[in-house]
């Protein structure tokens, strides 16, 4: 796979992690903030863009170091470059959004373990050069933002009757169960279903 | 091409019975139930009964015909059972849009998206009447009273069980024999306890369902129970505080109709003696300890998860197989 | 690079070095901003339950192993208010914490719930503007109040179907009370005597119902 990728122009980068390797849809990657930050558009969104920058940084910085890296040690190299982007992603938000920071509380800290940002490093940044591992980041986090958003839209929809905060007036019409736990399921497997499907058309 | 060698979904039995005749028992076992709520909540239980059973097969006619496009599945009667069920989980009251949400979840998501009957993993009914549970929670547990109460007046639409969850009523003071007879808040379906107990030995006696499931569910419910009231201090909490299980909340209706459905658990005999100990426990903590009054449709789906793994361990004797011990 | 023992601890040395100088460095361009992020965010919630105040004291104290906080508000040289964060643990979801205004006079103001995890569409609800249990409560003197809802025989409404949130709600403004009490003195039992016993009655009638 990464070899293929290495052959692929600029603009295929970003559009591959869109729509062929959409994190969230077709990698199924980052399952736990999928299903934990998505109550609504926004707090997906939040969740998608503090993930994408933090994977841009760190997908720029390992392409950069990657040749001083020994390969024994890479892993954790990774993860203390990894961990120091979302400290400091961490610190912005709470300074400079707290209510956003408030809705998204122990995810923030958890984008570490988030197995997109370290199987990006390892597949890509530690193989290609910096410019295109910074596009397979925003592509990748794109598609992630994406996919989050969406699922936050629907199950806001869904379950109180609004979207992106904006009350529809429905909301005592609409299944409650959707902002909740099992609706983060029923929501995520039946996109999955549908963008696999369309995706393959 | 595979479908040249459609198989029926299970049960696989040779005999008389089909499916169709299956369900179509398992609805006339339901019937007293039925006629017990009407006399107890009035015409308006028809009602909720026609909106469930009308919604379960439309969906389950357009999925079949437009999304999933096989053959037509409808005549076996199963969807009419699974919106017979799904209405008996409902308050008699509730707003015909949610029972038609119910329903759409009960055949789309539980039973359609799996491959039609014979896939699901789930009881389809259960699932929709938990998702309506957590979606509507106001409406689903607000009942209407019954039209004659004897029971206690002064806690407007509280089933028994969440009257004695919420310390509203001890246990001693509830009439029992109004239970057994149906007079009590509920959903439409689970009050009438003579009369699902008439439908299970109607079910016995055609052999639609054997003995191992019910009896495991309700005895260990019941041993469960005595083993409460003996902590508490036994007297005539001893024998109350069982009965009172028995018959509260969805026990029988969910031991004998719910639990029994053939595509969600286990095959052998000692496999569903093991399922229903399961529900009869995992209900029996709820209701003492957990957060919901009732945990009958939360065990059973449960144990339905568990399946599975029960037919694998607890496999049925293969002719011919010499035991290894 | 090669994996050489020297090689892997010096490059994870300046790895880590590196990087806790930049956390560090964003540690503190941020940390004045964070600070006052949560003292707005404090300001703003006790600006909520109060009338206009210049500045407030905080004091704490310790009901039933739960620490509450109390700011008292002040303009000028008149005290326009108290404000108390209260909590409590017998939610349905655990921790529910609230900030309760209070009048110099005892009067309940407002109640602004902080923080809860009750179950949405039923005890979430207690988060409503004009919700039954705010305005059960809201405009009355907290020393008439027996914080108990009608279902344990008091006065005050429960939200539908949440009667263990709603007597939670309560349990946690009867300690914002006692907090409140404390906290103004000599006013408590200028307020009399019989405003006393009602906390304990209240919070007697609280403890009864967890263990029955």
């Amino acid at each position: 796979m990464p070899r293929k990728e290495a052959k692929m122009n600029k603009m295929q980068i970003v559009l591959s992690g869109i729509l062929k390797n959409n994190p969230t849809f077709v990698l199924v990657l980052g399952m736990c903030p999928t299903l934990g930050t998505t109550t609504s558009a926004i707090n997906g969104m939040g969740m998608g863009v503090a993930t994408m920058a933090v994977l841009i940084m760190s997908n720029l910085v390992i392409s950069l170091i990657k040749n001083f890296i020994p390969d024994k040690v890479r892993i954790p190299a990774f993860i203390v470059v990894i961990a120091s982007f979302v400290t400091i992603i961490q610190m912005l938000m709470q300074a400079y959004v707290p209510s956003l920071y408030a809705a998204l509380g122990v995810f923030i800290p958890l984008i570490v373990v988030n197995c997109i940002i370290l199987g990006r490093a390892e597949a890509f940044a530690s193989k290609n050069g910096p410019i295109d591992s910074i596009l397979d980041g925003v592509g990748i986090g794109l598609g992630f933002t994406l996919a989050l958003t969406a699922i936050g839209a629907v199950r806001e929809v869904l379950g109180s009757g609004a979207i992106f905060g904006y009350s529809l007036g429905i909301a005592d019409y609409m299944p409650l169960v959707f902002v909740l736990a099992p609706g983060a399921f029923f929501v995520l497997g039946y996109m999955m279903v549908l963008f696999n499907k369309l995706a393959k058309k | 091409m595979a479908n040249k060698f459609f198989v029926a979904p299970s049960p696989h039995v040779h005999s008389a019975q089909s499916t169709q005749s299956l369900m179509r028992d398992v609805l006339i076992a339901l019937l007293p139930a039925l006629a017990v709520s009407v006399w107890v909540y009035g015409l308006n239980v028809l009602l909720v009964t026609a909106v469930a059973v009308i919604s379960c097969v439309l969906f389950e006619f357009l999925i079949q015909k437009y999304l999933i496009k096989g053959p037509g599945t409808i005549y076996n009667l199963s969807a009419v059972v699974t919106g017979v069920l799904l209405a008996f989980n409902l308050p008699s009251n509730i707003p015909w849009w949610i029972i038609v949400i119910g329903a759409a979840v009960a055949i789309g998501v539980a039973k359609m998206t799996f491959g039609g009957l014979g896939h699901n993993p789930f009881n389809p009914a259960l699932v929709g009447r938990v998702f309506l549970l957590i979606a509507y929670p106001v409406q689903m547990t607000s009942f209407p009273q019954p039209t004659s109460n004897q029971f206690v007046d002064a806690f407007s639409g509280a089933t028994p069980l969440a009257a004695v969850k919420a310390n509203l009523v001890e246990v001693g003071d509830i009439n029992l024999l109004n239970m057994l007879s149906g007079m009590m808040p509920g959903s439409l379906g689970e009050i009438a306890s003579l009369a699902l107990i008439v439908g299970g030995l109607y079910m016995l006696w055609r052999k639609v369902i054997t003995w191992h499931i019910p009896v495991a569910v309700l005895g260990s419910m019941a041993l469960f129970a005595a083993v409460v009231a003996f902590m508490k201090g036994g007297g005539s909490l001893f024998y109350e505080l069982p009965a009172f299980h028995l018959m509260a909340g969805g026990a029988l209706l969910g031991a004998i109709f719910m639990a029994t459905d053939y595509v969600t658990s286990p095959m052998t005999h000692k496999g569903m003696l093991i399922y229903g100990v399961g529900i009869g426990v995992i209900t029996m903590i709820i209701r003492l300890w957990g957060a919901y009054p009732e945990g009958m449709s939360f065990a059973i789906l449960f144990m339905n998860s568990v399946t599975p793994l029960i037919n694998k361990y607890v496999k049925p004797k293969r002719f011919g197989l010499i035991s290894g011990k | 690079m090669k994996s050489t023992l020297f090689n892997m601890v010096a490059v994870l040395f300046t790895i880590t070095l590196i990087a806790s100088a930049g956390v560090g460095a964003v540690n503190m361009l941020t940390e004045d901003a964070i600070a006052e992020a949560k003292a707005l965010a404090t300001k703003e919630a006790v600006a909520n339950v109060l009338p206009a105040f210049d500045n407030n004291e905080q004091s704490e104290q310790m009901i039933d192993d739960m620490p509450i906080k109390v700011y008292k508000a002040v303009k000028g040289n008149d005290v326009v208010g108290y404000a108390v964060e209260s909590m409590t643990k017998n939610g349905f979801g655990g921790v529910i914490r609230l900030m309760v205004g209070f009048s110099p006079e005892g009067e309940i103001l407002n109640v602004n719930v902080l923080e809860q995890a009750e179950t949405p569409g039923l005890g979430t609800k207690m988060c409503d503007e004009g919700n039954a249990l705010l305005s059960s409560i809201k405009g009355k003197n907290s020393g008439d109040v027996e914080f108990k809802v009608k279902k344990d025989g008091g006065e005050l409404d429960a939200l539908t179907a949440a009667t263990i949130s709603s007597r939670a709600y309560y349990d946690a403004v009867a300690r914002a009370r006692e907090a409140y009490w404390v906290a103004c003195g000599g006013k408590a039992s200028a307020d009399g005597v019989s405003g006393a016993t009602s906390t304990n009655k209240g919070s007697d009638a609280q403890k009864g119902g967890e263990n029955e």
